[in-house]
């Protein structure tokens, strides 16, 4: 390839034509679409937490706490009169709490992907949705540790799952999941907060400057009483969680190489996670729980419906505060993607249980599933199938993925099926085990509803205060991916000037 | 009677930034550092910077955590209450596995967020450069170089001049 053209093999035609093939010019992208500069990107996203609250979001709010009302009530009642008012019985003894403390975990699994695999990958797309979906992360697992906690009854003795003498001085026990459990979701709820928080602390110190330019500049003059209050406000509640950062190139360095290793921290866990859930049902030795295929297709759902949940959540805000060049097309289509794999993992990972279950040649294995296909809840099974394995399929088409209402409407049918992924497994195992007598058919109470239903409340309060009062993306790092930020970039790139 | 604490001076754009960082770094500067609302790729080597010491921080941290939970596990269900479950060993490093992997990256978590503010000599809320309202700009689109006072080749002369000729504006002297 290296040889000049005098002393190619070609022929003098050959040669001819070639010269005239022109290598096609592979258009990337670009990650902040419509030639922005640094001054907008901050102005964008620093205006969501400085300007007047929009109407919607305080409707949103008075929806979302009277929606996480309910999972308040809920649990009052639960508290003030036993564990029996979830439908719980037996042999069903872990109905929707440990479903939903399965659902929410796994939702949570997107943030951290985004945030600390894909930044070992170098995936410059991350970053205007990484902020997002590892606060979505934190709320995610807020939501999940509930049930778990409640799930113990006696809520007052929650203590006994921290490693700490009960009052004969006993100590928990290591040898069991639910024990590692609390430990793997307590740290990952902990590093989680951690790295969105470090991940902050530029952008916080960015908001502080921002407001103490306004105060500096004083023109309040036609503005209500509170904006100036609230930029006093900002000045120090930024201030004392900013550190005193200063955007020196010291502190970026050793930020980077923090950031860089929380990720690398992160990876493990957060594939950890989800295995040791999954430890929870597949070390016990109930049919169609005893199963090693556990681990990996549990971390595969988790990070499928997190993305769904990140789409859900990421559309409507894009369109809401015009986020258009920030979250571009190449980013839906890459989440859409990510969806389809992992989603085709979850599908495949369905079949092969049915398969292992007839080459397991264990009859109690093959009753499992033939039961989770046609037994007495086959319709879960079916919904969960139809979501799951379906849904991600259209994403092959572009036609689909560029139809932001259409990926939304797919991404709520991703959560549903996820959440009866956890039913089924949860459900049909302890519904229908060993001993045809002692089998039973589990429902739910208007308890278990209600205090589910709550915590989508809780979830969006959690949020909303989020999307108010923080940054949405990480400035430093969206400015980084733009052509403008690379110091051997001699384009038209210069900054500011061409607007 | 204000006394200088440093001297900034403005870049137009990332390539010029990056250069005029090598120039400084050349001249022989040791307290100084660029201003910018982005991590610049490369620059650590542009102003001469060793490798950040955070996994230091992160290694001890973990290093701890794994040992913690070791000896969390063994003094608990081995030493101080036995605990017979299914007439297994009291103590094996295998099974109490996911308690000593989670502890190893907690504690590390901790020990790298914690190295990010020691090595960064964070909290740090008071600093004459928040003073100036051409530092606060950096929040936006300035790109700055300081040079600080307490700098042996420091002059308020000379460096305006040497800040001048490696291609910076707006040069202004902050002072405490």
């Amino acid at each position: 390839m290296a040889s000049s053209p005098n002393d190619s093999p070609l022929s003098p035609t050959q040669a001819a034509i070639l010269s005239k093939v022109e290598p096609a010019e592979l258009v990337e992208q670009p990650l902040v679409a419509n030639d922005r500069d640094f001054n907008w990107v901050t102005n964008k996203i620093c205006r969501i937490v400085e300007t007047k609250t929009p109407t919607w979001w305080w409707v949103c709010m008075a929806m979302a706490l009277l929606t996480a009302s309910f999972t308040g009530m809920g649990l009052a009642y639960l508290v003030s009169t036993g564990v029996g008012v979830w439908g719980l019985a037996n042999p069903i003894n872990w109905g929707w709490a440990i479903v939903n403390f399965v659902f929410w975990i796994g939702i949570g699994h997107a943030g951290t992907l985004i945030s600390a695999v894909l930044c070992l990958l170098k995936q410059g797309w991350r970053t205007s949705i990484n902020r997002a979906a590892e606060a979505m992360t934190i709320f995610a697992v807020i939501c999940a540790g509930i049930f778990p906690l409640f799930h113990v009854g006696r809520i007052w003795f929650a203590w006994w799952l921290f490693p700490l003498p009960n009052a004969n001085a006993i100590w928990p026990q290591f040898r069991s999941p639910l024990e590692w459990d609390v430990f793997a979701v307590s740290t990952y709820g902990t590093v989680s907060v951690l790295f969105w928080y470090m991940g902050m602390i530029p952008d916080l110190g960015v908001l502080r400057d921002r407001a103490v330019q306004r105060l500096k500049l004083g023109a309040y003059e036609g503005s209500s009483w509170l904006t100036k209050r609230m930029d006093i406000f900002r000045k120090y509640f930024y201030a004392i969680f900013a550190m005193g950062w200063r955007n020196a190139g010291n502190h970026w360095r050793n930020y980077e190489m923090a950031y860089l290793v929380l990720a690398g921290l992160s990876t493990p866990l957060v594939l950890s996670v989800h295995t040791i859930v999954s430890f929870d049902f597949a070390v016990a030795q109930l049919p169609g729980w005893h199963t090693t295929i556990f681990p990996p297709y549990f971390v595969a759902g988790a990070i499928f419906s997190g993305f769904g949940m990140v789409l859900t959540l990421m559309l409507p805000l894009r369109a809401v505060y015009g986020l258009h060049d920030l979250i571009t097309q190449r980013h839906i289509d890459n989440m859409c993607k990510i969806c389809l794999g992992t989603g085709s993992i979850v599908g495949y990972a369905y079949i092969m249980e049915f398969f292992i279950a007839w080459y397991g040649a264990n009859p109690y294995e093959s009753f499992a599933f033939i039961n989770r296909g046609f037994g007495q809840y086959s319709w879960a099974y079916y919904m969960m199938f139809a979501c799951n394995v379906f849904t991600p399929q259209l994403f092959w088409f572009k036609a689909v993925r560029r139809n932001a209402a259409l990926v939304w409407v797919m991404s709520i049918f991703i959560n549903v099926g996820m959440w009866f992924e956890r039913f089924v497994i949860t459900v049909t195992s302890l519904a229908n085990d060993f001993l045809p007598s002692s089998w039973g058919y589990y429902s739910p109470t208007i308890v278990d509803v209600f205090t589910f239903f709550g915590t989508f409340g809780v979830f969006s309060v959690l949020f909303l205060m989020f999307v108010r009062f923080l940054p949405l993306m990480p400035i430093g790092e969206v400015k980084y991916v733009m052509p403008q930020a690379d110091p051997h970039c001699h384009s038209s790139h210069q900054k500011g000037e061409q607007h | 009677m204000s006394v200088p604490h440093a001297i900034i001076a403005s870049f137009p754009d990332t390539p010029s930034f990056y250069h005029a960082a090598e120039k400084v770094r050349d001249a022989g500067y040791k307290k100084w550092d660029t201003y910018s609302s982005f991590p610049v790729h490369g620059m650590p080597q542009a102003q001469g910077q060793p490798r950040s010491k955070v996994p230091i921080f992160t290694f001890c941290g973990g290093i701890t955590g794994f040992a913690l939970g070791l000896s969390i596990v063994w003094y608990m269900n081995y030493f101080d209450y036995p605990l017979i479950v299914g007439g297994k060993p009291f103590f094996s490093p295998v099974f109490p596995f996911p308690i000593m992997y989670e502890l190893t990256i907690l504690l590390a978590a901790f020990g790298t967020l914690g190295g990010m503010f020691l090595t960064n000599l964070l909290p740090q809320h008071h600093n004459p450069f928040f003073e100036s309202d051409t530092f606060l700009e950096v929040a936006g689109d300035r790109l700055l170089i300081a040079i600080e006072a307490r700098d042996p080749k420091f002059d308020v002369q000379s460096t305006r001049q040497f800040l001048e000729s490696i291609g910076g504006t707006n040069i202004e002297e902050i002072t405490v």
